[in-house]
């Protein structure tokens, strides 16, 4: 819990890209991935352009590659779909080291791989530059339904007590002599997962009054001079605005 | 191999259909946010919250189903019964969208493809066999964990098929429909059962416990008079 609101994906550094307020951000992100869905497939340089942006904004964030690549391992499951593509596809075939490979599957995995590796990319920068505490107020500013921001709200902070009253209740367990191994944790996990709903919730429903005790009313207090400067916006824009320049470039090319 | 180990990403269904699903999604959430109105008091707005987290909690269990081949669970089923409809379906668009955005899970441009599949037609599927099989099940907590067992294996298969309906539409590659989909429905099956155990025993504890907060029996409540003395 010391670790305040941050998240598992969020790098704490100091950067303009940190810096920069996070409906700008999201807004920035969207547009991006946007673009990069709506290119056609065979514009193969296109993507290259939009892989050295990313690389500008990575080196902006001071967001190190290695720890790109270590989450962007996410998306494994899809690459492993695109590999087969070439295999199981139809059409017009071509002989590759021997193996008879479809060109509609080749250029269906290559679409695959390069746009899902391009979004997951965009979306670590996110998550790593932006707090879950200032995601939530960038879709609130976004105008994003009150009752949505209030979920969220809530799901962030009953994701620590239902990891902590997991790992009390793990704790109980070994205090009276449980010896857990590696599957048969299985059964006491599912026997008490009703109880640490139970639990979790009476938890939170006790701090929810205490915030509607204390005014709460469904939305947590802003300031009212909190708009992004234009500079930030601007700013921001840069990223869509190359690589809708990228689009159409190839796309004219 | 299965494409819901993590959800849909970018670039597997083409721009215009996803772009269709968007608009799609976003017009049933905009009514799902007016029907949940009503519904958010102060006893639902922190159940919301703490369903949101355990689905984003047990969505991360990925689940090897058979080799090569993993699932998570979904969640529909859990949400209708504890929340209701409407914000149940609100609570699953939330966890999907914080886990896009923040998790990178699931491609930006796809996610009215994910909100249609898990958020939409899972939850609708479940809400209907929930309300379906509680005429025939009785209202006992033994009675909502069998709803809750059967209402997620069907719903869970139900979401699946939404992708191969997706995918039919604007796929990005040509791949045998029936194929996908018999793999699809046959994994999915399995993912259900796991989810329909999880489900039901959480279910049938917190209606044990607390009725109360089961959404789903509130319409076989008795009123209960409260006699409210003068000093409140």
């Amino acid at each position: 819990m010391g670790a305040g609101h941050a998240h598992p994906l969020h790098l704490q550094r100091e950067s303009p890209v940190h810096r920069l307020a996070p409906e700008v951000k999201i807004v920035a992100v969207l547009l991006f991935t946007i673009i990069v869905v709506i290119t056609p497939r065979t514009e193969f340089w296109a993507f290259g352009g939009y892989l050295v942006l990313l690389a500008a904004v990575a080196i902006a964030a001071r967001v190190p590659a290695t720890w790109l690549a270590k989450r962007a391992t996410i998306e494994l499951p899809f690459v492993l779909l695109a590999v087969t593509l070439p295999f199981f596809g139809h059409g017009e075939r071509v002989t590759w080291l021997g193996l008879s490979l479809s060109v509609d599957g080749l250029h269906g995995a290559w679409n695959i791989f390069a746009k899902g590796t391009l979004g997951v990319l965009a979306s670590l920068l996110l998550a790593a530059t932006t707090t879950m505490r200032d995601l939530i107020l960038g879709l609130d500013r976004l105008r994003c339904p009150t009752v949505f921001t209030q979920i969220a709200t809530f799901m962030l902070r009953y994701l620590d007590v239902l990891a902590d009253d997991a790992r009390r209740m793990r704790v109980a367990r070994l205090a009276r002599g449980y010896d857990p191994r590696f599957l048969w944790q299985v059964k006491a996990f599912a026997v008490s997962v009703g109880a640490l709903f139970l639990r979790a919730y009476e938890r939170g429903e006790r701090v929810y009054l205490a915030m509607v005790a204390r005014g709460y009313q469904g939305r947590l207090p802003r300031r009212a001079d909190d708009r992004a400067p234009t500079a930030q916006w601007v700013a921001a824009a840069s990223l869509p605005v190359a690589t809708a320049g990228i689009a159409l470039a190839a796309a004219l090319g | 191999m299965d494409t819901t180990a993590m959800h849909i990403a970018n670039g597997i269904v083409n721009g215009p259909v996803s772009a269709i699903f968007a608009v799609f999604a976003v017009v049933a959430l905009a009514f799902c946010v007016r029907q949940a109105r009503a519904d958010l008091d102060d006893r639902l707005a922190p159940m919301a919250g703490l369903v949101a987290a355990f689905i984003f909690a047990v969505q991360m269990l990925n689940f090897q189903v058979l080799p090569g081949v993993s699932g998570h669970l979904l969640g529909g089923t859990l949400a209708v019964i504890l929340v209701g409809p409407w914000v149940g379906a609100l609570c699953v668009s939330t966890v999907l969208i914080v886990q896009c955005l923040l998790f990178a899970d699931g491609g930006l441009t796809a996610l009215g493809l994910n909100i249609t599949n898990m958020a939409l037609l899972g939850t609708a599927a479940g809400y209907v066999l929930v309300v379906a099989l509680l005429r025939l099940l009785p209202k006992t907590p033994a009675g909502l964990g069998t709803t809750a067992l059967i209402a997620s294996i069907i719903s869970v298969v139900v979401a699946s098929q939404g992708f191969v309906l997706e995918y039919a539409l604007g796929g990005t590659t040509e791949l045998s429909l029936p194929w996908i989909s018999g793999t699809m429905a046959g994994v999915h099956v399995l993912i259900g059962i796991g989810e329909g155990v999880i489900a039901a025993t959480t279910v049938a504890t917190v209606a044990r416990v607390r009725p109360d907060l089961v959404y789903a029996l509130r319409r076989f409540r008795k009123p209960v008079n409260v006699e409210v003395g003068a000093a409140a």
